[in-house]
């Protein structure tokens, strides 16, 4: 996790000793305003000095114009060209400029991915530049981005039912997507590959209130920690399709679409911490590819 | 119950600030629904600069004794408003303001009571509720009200909450307060005025404004089942006309909720992605509501999410 330095645990040590709970509590949401351009700090705490190219060929990165329910705002990252053999995506980051800790997701993508095509479901606080920088394998760095207006008075980017992501904590579903109902194709061509053929589709979910950290007890004038799923790890056997690093930019019960090219495993095996030191892990039969979920 | 230590400190800084004077204060145009039992029609708006938050109904009920306020407006002026009407009806003292839920055009004028010490009630998910939202609630609606509607609004937590269900006597007037499972919310809390046959569903009920999803959509139908059998003889909606015959005024609210939900099924079935199927579903009933282009892929969006785990 050393890449997400802007931590809400970060945040809320810095401000425990604060007496004040309306000054404290207002902060993290004085970024409903979008005043000034951030990212060049941002980029240089994320990614130092590397250079950043413009990702136009590489992946669309798709969003509401509005952050609808400022808690469950759907992410869709299409990848505009096949995992070839020498060039190829080995990882994705989700930024979100405006939030309190920008860095939403990286997704480390294995080789069997087939496609760096990944959908999940993020907070967004306010008005916000939302990026998606890829890394190809020779280490060079791509981004595109979309700014996404904040919701309106009564959404905020908070749980729905807290007591019950609590209650049913570590529950997982996997949905296998039969690739009749795959959604608009990318434009993955005559490029594709030997194998692409069988490219699959499939989504991880699990039950996890995703705490923030940035509530305040009310008695105790402490801030409740952050209680969030840092690492998603998907194999098919015990090839690596997926690995996420997490944080709560990732809204209640984290959702990730993601890809596969079948290497002959029967199962998917999922493992995914949080936190707490918390250890959840589950097992699918891979169905054939014509039956959905 | 407990006072907690936030609206203690919310006093005291509420002391710090200047609120507009009260003779400045357009007492609000209320209108009685059943002997005692006062409603200010909410503006089926956003939030916005001409509103002062004012979209919400909201109102009080006097008893022999003593007062409550059911929800307290959506600005420190629109609750300023709402106690200038009471003013002009009744000098018994405001001794209770309940938040029916979260949202800040039910709460947010909380702080233009303190000055009445009442007893803040509300559900008890209601203290995590504000803890969660309230600081963003606050930063967001500041910037779509006036300066001077938004001045001294603050977050006003419950110094009493309801568990299950309260009984409180205003004077030869009960009310009886039931925190119900998550629906519109996780923190919804209904008020029966028992002695008119009233019920103030808060937000659990929505009429001609679309109804919105902050909660879970399927116990959102169950409790309106449980609440269809109550025997009253009217109700206050959240939104909508200020009084509305029970339990019809239930039909329009649970046909789109239904119809948002098979949509959703549907959608999710066909292995649609979120994003695809939060503009789809539930476009059919566009034509029946106010501020459907506002909510709809909201609610789309919160019920697919809720949905996708069946």
């Amino acid at each position: 996790m050393r890449a997400l330095t802007l931590t809400s645990a970060n945040m809320a040590r810095r401000f425990l000793t604060s007496l004040a709970l309306f000054a404290v509590a207002s902060l993290p949401a004085g970024a409903a305003v979008a005043a000034e351009d951030i990212w060049p700090e941002l980029k240089e705490d994320i990614f130092g000095d590397r250079p950043i190219l413009d990702g136009q060929d590489w992946v669309q990165l798709e969003a509401p114009y509005r952050a609808h329910d400022a808690a469950v705002v759907p992410i869709d990252i299409a990848a505009l060209r096949p995992q070839e053999k020498d060039r190829y995506i080995k990882s994705i980051t989700l930024v979100i400029d405006e939030n309190p800790a920008p860095v939403a997701a990286v997704f480390h993508l294995g080789k069997s991915i087939g496609l760096a095509s990944l959908s999940t479901r993020v907070r967004v606080n306010a008005y916000s530049h939302i990026r998606a920088i890829a890394e190809a394998n020779d280490g060079q760095l791509y981004m595109v981005s979309r700014f996404v207006k904040a919701s309106g008075g009564c959404s905020a980017p908070a749980g729905k039912d807290p007591d019950e992501a609590l209650a049913s904590m570590g529950r997982m579903k996997l949905r296998q997507f039969p690739m009749s109902t795959k959604p608009a194709a990318p434009k993955v061509s005559t490029a594709v590959s030997g194998g692409m053929s069988e490219l699959r589709e499939a989504q991880i979910m699990i039950r996890h209130p995703n705490h923030s950290g940035l509530q305040m007890d009310q008695i105790t004038r402490y801030f409740i920690p952050a209680h969030y799923v840092s690492d998603i790890e998907v194999r098919q056997g015990d090839e690596v399709i997926l690995a996420v690093e997490g944080a709560i930019s990732l809204s209640e019960d984290p959702s990730i679409r993601f890809h596969y090219v079948p290497n002959g495993s029967s199962q998917l095996n999922v493992v995914i911490e949080d936190t707490e030191d918390q250890v959840f892990t589950k097992s699918w039969d891979i169905q054939s590819a014509s039956s959905g979920s | 119950m407990h006072l907690s230590l936030t609206s203690a400190l919310a006093v005291f800084l509420l002391s710090l600030q200047a609120p507009v004077s009260a003779a400045e204060i357009t007492p609000a145009d209320v209108t009685e629904v059943a002997p005692g039992a006062f409603v200010r029609h909410g503006v089926h708006a956003l939030i916005d600069k001409n509103n002062a938050g004012g979209i919400a109904n909201i109102g009080f009920v006097i008893g022999s004794e003593s007062i409550a306020v059911i929800d307290s407006g959506g600005s420190f002026l629109d609750g300023a408003r709402l106690r200038a009407a009471i003013k002009q009806r009744s000098n018994l003292p405001i001794r209770y303001v309940i938040n029916t839920h979260v949202h800040p055009d039910h709460i947010f004028g909380n702080a233009a009571f303190l000055q009445d010490t009442p007893i803040f009630i509300g559900h008890r998910n209601l203290p995590r509720a504000m803890q969660a939202r309230g600081a963003h609630y606050l930063a967001a609606n500041k910037l779509l009200m006036s300066a001077a509607a938004f001045e001294g609004t603050e977050v006003i937590p419950p110094s009493q909450t309801v568990e299950s269900q309260s009984v409180i006597d205003l004077g030869e007037r009960r009310l009886v307060l039931d925190a119900v499972k998550t629906a519109h919310t996780d923190a919804d809390l209904t008020v029966l005025d028992e002695s008119t046959g009233t019920l103030w569903t808060g937000d659990l009920l929505f009429q001609k404004h679309l109804p919105v999803v902050d909660g879970r959509l399927k116990g959102w139908l169950e409790v309106m089942d449980k609440l269809s059998a109550l025997p009253v003889t009217r109700a206050v909606p959240g939104h909508g006309p200020v009084s509305l015959p029970w339990p019809e005024a239930l039909e329009p609210q649970r046909a789109y909720l239904t119809k948002l939900a098979g949509d959703l099924r549907g959608l999710i079935a066909e292995g649609k992605t979120m994003r695809h199927a939060s503009s789809i579903a539930g476009q059919s009933e566009r034509d029946k509501w106010l501020l459907f282009e506002e909510f709809n892929t909201r609610n789309a969006t919160a019920g697919f999410a809720e949905l996708e785990w069946e």
